[in-house]
């Protein structure tokens, strides 16, 4: 393959290329929409109708979109380490187990207001736990990240089994869950919101939280691109033999940025956990961890494309589940051919069309500049 | 006498839910050894396995159910191949990309077609690999102690199994003793001396992928055409991650990873054995423990307390020609 030669503009780098990558990947999911005898183009417009059509359909889009702002921007922080972490499942998971253990101990006695904080510190402090094991084996011994994230979250889904069914579920109740929390533990709605700019929400499950997983993708925008454990963290993923000429600690800065990143995965567990169900269930996080390496992948791990990605995705969520009523050969597993598809064409060959847009620009634009390694890849393997 | 015949049992499950583990684990020892990092063992076995129930129940044949299979599985193995070969892409990223396509697609072509969620119809045994009694196997099955072992637990399994363990010597002699084995290992090692050599780096990347995706097409007809009856609904289950911890277990080595299979299948089977039977001493033991522990045992590998695993020096990497 001929090395490309001219540098993108920026907009053809983060717009335009992404948007390719994006189309042929929906275009792609349309073909398995018309093998199962439907329409693409009825499906698209049923999709978009059931997630926007409605002030509810608004309230659960904007709902799921809040567990994939968090798990994207999880994926996103180790992406720009250098750091594949495909562990958001197991972390939120084991987050859930910090939000529920305030939310029962602490929810009948504090009002939410004070719950909520504690909450967010231990469902964080417990993702960032379930992410340390990798980290340091990562960092010490060198063992693949993938491979042990991979590895804890099935281990992550047998411990919450047994930690649910064994202690935590209620004598008298045989569904695996933990009982219903105290008012303390139940998160405000943010249907208030919504009504206020003329939508009606009623029953949708979006809660405050959604306004952290906002508040979260800022401060990760400052941290990356506004601090200095940001800087190292970025260097690292650009080149581990830069980082370390240049004396940043490798064992501590990936440990840290797999902290960050366990710690943003265990927050996305509020969300279902305390904001939507009240209490503990088994397998809440339901894919959110994965749909999470999409995300990020689309919104090439920065933030602010990281929360449109999350709204696409929680707008495929949402709009799925209303397809399946008009077109029943088309269920929710079609959302995960598409976050399939989306990570194959923007995240594994994200070059693919690169080469050709190189060339075309190369025609038009008079400039001849080297080009550069490309940012938002997740550099070492 | 009972506690023999019990344990011959539990061996004799022992190798029926290790042959898939280890079809899939020689699938990625091809693949990784060659340098190409697979994740998506999990997704070519589930495809593999829905290909083999489809067409295992329009033709009522388990050869063509098998070759369905293979074929389906190397489609994406080649998918792979373009991914992280051709493209350079993330070999990690494409593995990912190939699981969720093939969870995905499985369910909502099984539903279209076959409107049972997501599953086949049930396979009747002309479409399937049933058993094979080996010679003599009736004959010495009274013989005290020799005979339950060669009735129960050498002969009666489909030739499927007999196949994944054949291949392990199989795999031992091409990676150690054929030439196409040598260059696929130093490939996997140091593709810049292959180069050297004259030797295309990405055709025989490619040769590699296509192994891995045949065995894994193989795994998958074994689980739906042979274990099972049909295929299930997200049926592989993991599979292709435990494979995949037995390959780290083994070091990337043929021999080790049949026994690392192995290993994996008793724990697996011997869970199924203790369900809601308590043992003494120790009590009722928790069926998730048992679930986890081949990841358990391959964390504490990885973190060294059980030798050093090393993989293959040019994993992960694609091969970029210096100019």
């Amino acid at each position: 393959m001929s090395q490309p030669f001219a540098k993108l503009p920026a907009w053809a780098d983060y717009g335009l290329l992404p948007l390719i990558n994006l189309v042929v990947a929906f275009l792609v999911a349309g073909l398995v929409v018309l093998l199962v005898g439907e329409s693409p183009i009825d499906a698209a417009i049923l999709m978009v109708k059931g997630a926007f059509g409605s002030g509810d359909g608004v309230g659960y889009t904007l709902y799921y979109a809040t567990n994939f702002i968090f798990t994207g921007l999880c994926v996103a922080i180790a992406f720009h380490c250098g750091l594949f972490n495909i562990g958001g499942e197991g972390q939120a998971y084991i987050g859930g187990l910090g939000a529920a253990l305030v939310g029962l101990s602490l929810g009948d006695v504090l009002p939410w207001w004070l719950a909520f904080p504690l909450a967010i510190a231990a469902s964080a402090i417990a993702g960032a736990l379930w992410a340390l094991i990798p980290a340091w084996l990562q960092a010490k011994r060198g063992s693949h990240v993938v491979i042990t994230t991979i590895m804890f979250n099935f281990i992550a889904a047998s411990i919450m089994v047994s930690i649910v069914v064994n202690f935590l579920r209620p004598a008298n109740v045989q569904a695996p869950e933990t009982r219903v929390f105290g008012e303390g533990g139940q998160l405000p709605g943010l249907g208030w919101l919504l009504n206020g700019i003329g939508l009606d929400m009623r029953s949708a499950p979006l809660n405050i939280s959604f306004l952290l997983a906002l508040l979260a993708a800022f401060l990760v925008w400052v941290l990356i691109w506004r601090t200095k454990l940001g800087y190292e963290i970025r260097t690292m993923g650009f080149s581990p033999k830069a980082a370390r000429y240049a004396g940043i600690g490798e064992m501590r800065i990936i440990i840290i940025a797999m902290l960050i990143s366990g710690a943003l995965a265990g927050m996305m567990a509020l969300n279902p956990v305390m904001g939507a169900q009240h209490r503990l269930q088994l397998d809440f996080v339901a894919g959110a961890g994965f749909v999470g390496i999409a995300v990020a992948l689309m919104g090439r791990s920065h933030p602010f494309g990281i929360v449109l990605a999350a709204i696409l995705f929680g707008m495929l969520y949402q709009g799925g589940a209303e397809i399946a009523f008009d077109m029943p050969n088309i269920s929710r597993d079609m959302i995960v051919i598409i976050q399939g598809l989306v990570i194959l064409f923007a995240g594994a060959l994200e070059h693919m069309f690169r080469p050709t847009l190189q060339r075309i620009f190369h025609a038009f634009g008079p400039k001849a500049t080297p080009i550069q390694p490309n940012a938002a890849a997740p550099g070492r393997q | 006498m009972e506690l023999f015949i019990t344990f011959i049992q539990l061996f004799d499950m022992t190798i029926r839910l290790s042959a898939p583990l280890l079809l899939a684990c020689l699938a990625g020892l091809y693949s990784e050894r060659a340098g190409v990092f697979d994740i998506g063992l999990e997704g070519k076995m589930l495809a593999g396995a829905f290909a083999a129930g489809a067409v295992a129940t329009w033709f009522g044949s388990a050869p063509l159910a098998l070759a369905a299979a293979v074929v389906v599985s190397i489609a994406l193995s080649l998918v792979h191949g373009f991914a992280s070969i051709t493209h350079r892409g993330n070999q990690i990223v494409s593995g990912v990309a190939i699981n969720f396509i093939a969870a995905g697609t499985t369910v909502i072509l099984g539903q279209a077609w076959f409107h049972q969620g997501g599953r086949t119809p049930s396979l009747p045994n002309s479409a399937r690999f049933t058993p094979i009694n080996l010679p003599g196997a009736e004959a010495v099955r009274d013989v005290p102690i020799l005979g339950p072992i060669y009735f129960e637990l050498i002969s009666g399994h489909s030739i499927l199994v007999y196949l994944a363990f054949l291949l392990v010597p199989f795999t031992w002699w091409v990676l150690f003793r054929t030439r196409f084995g040598l260059r696929l290992r130093a490939v996997g090692e140091n593709p810049a001396a292959v180069d050297t050599a004259g030797i295309s780096v990405s055709w025989l990347r490619y040769r590699a992928v296509i192994c891995c995706g045949l065995l894994c097409g193989v795994a998958g007809a074994y689980l739906a055409a042979a274990q099972g009856a049909g295929f299930v609904k997200d049926m592989t289950a993991g599979k292709g991650y435990i494979a995949l911890a037995a390959l780290i277990f083994a070091k990337w080595r043929p021999v080790q990873a049949m026994y690392a299979c192995l290993l994996f299948g008793f724990l697996d089977a011997l869970g199924i054995r203790l369900q809601g039977q308590p043992l003494p001493l120790i009590g009722e033991v928790p069926v998730q423990l048992m679930q986890a522990l081949p990841y358990v045992l391959t964390i504490i590998l990885l973190a060294g307390f059980i030798g050093k695993a090393i993989p293959p020096k040019a994993g992960g990497v694609a091969y970029v020609k210096e100019r």
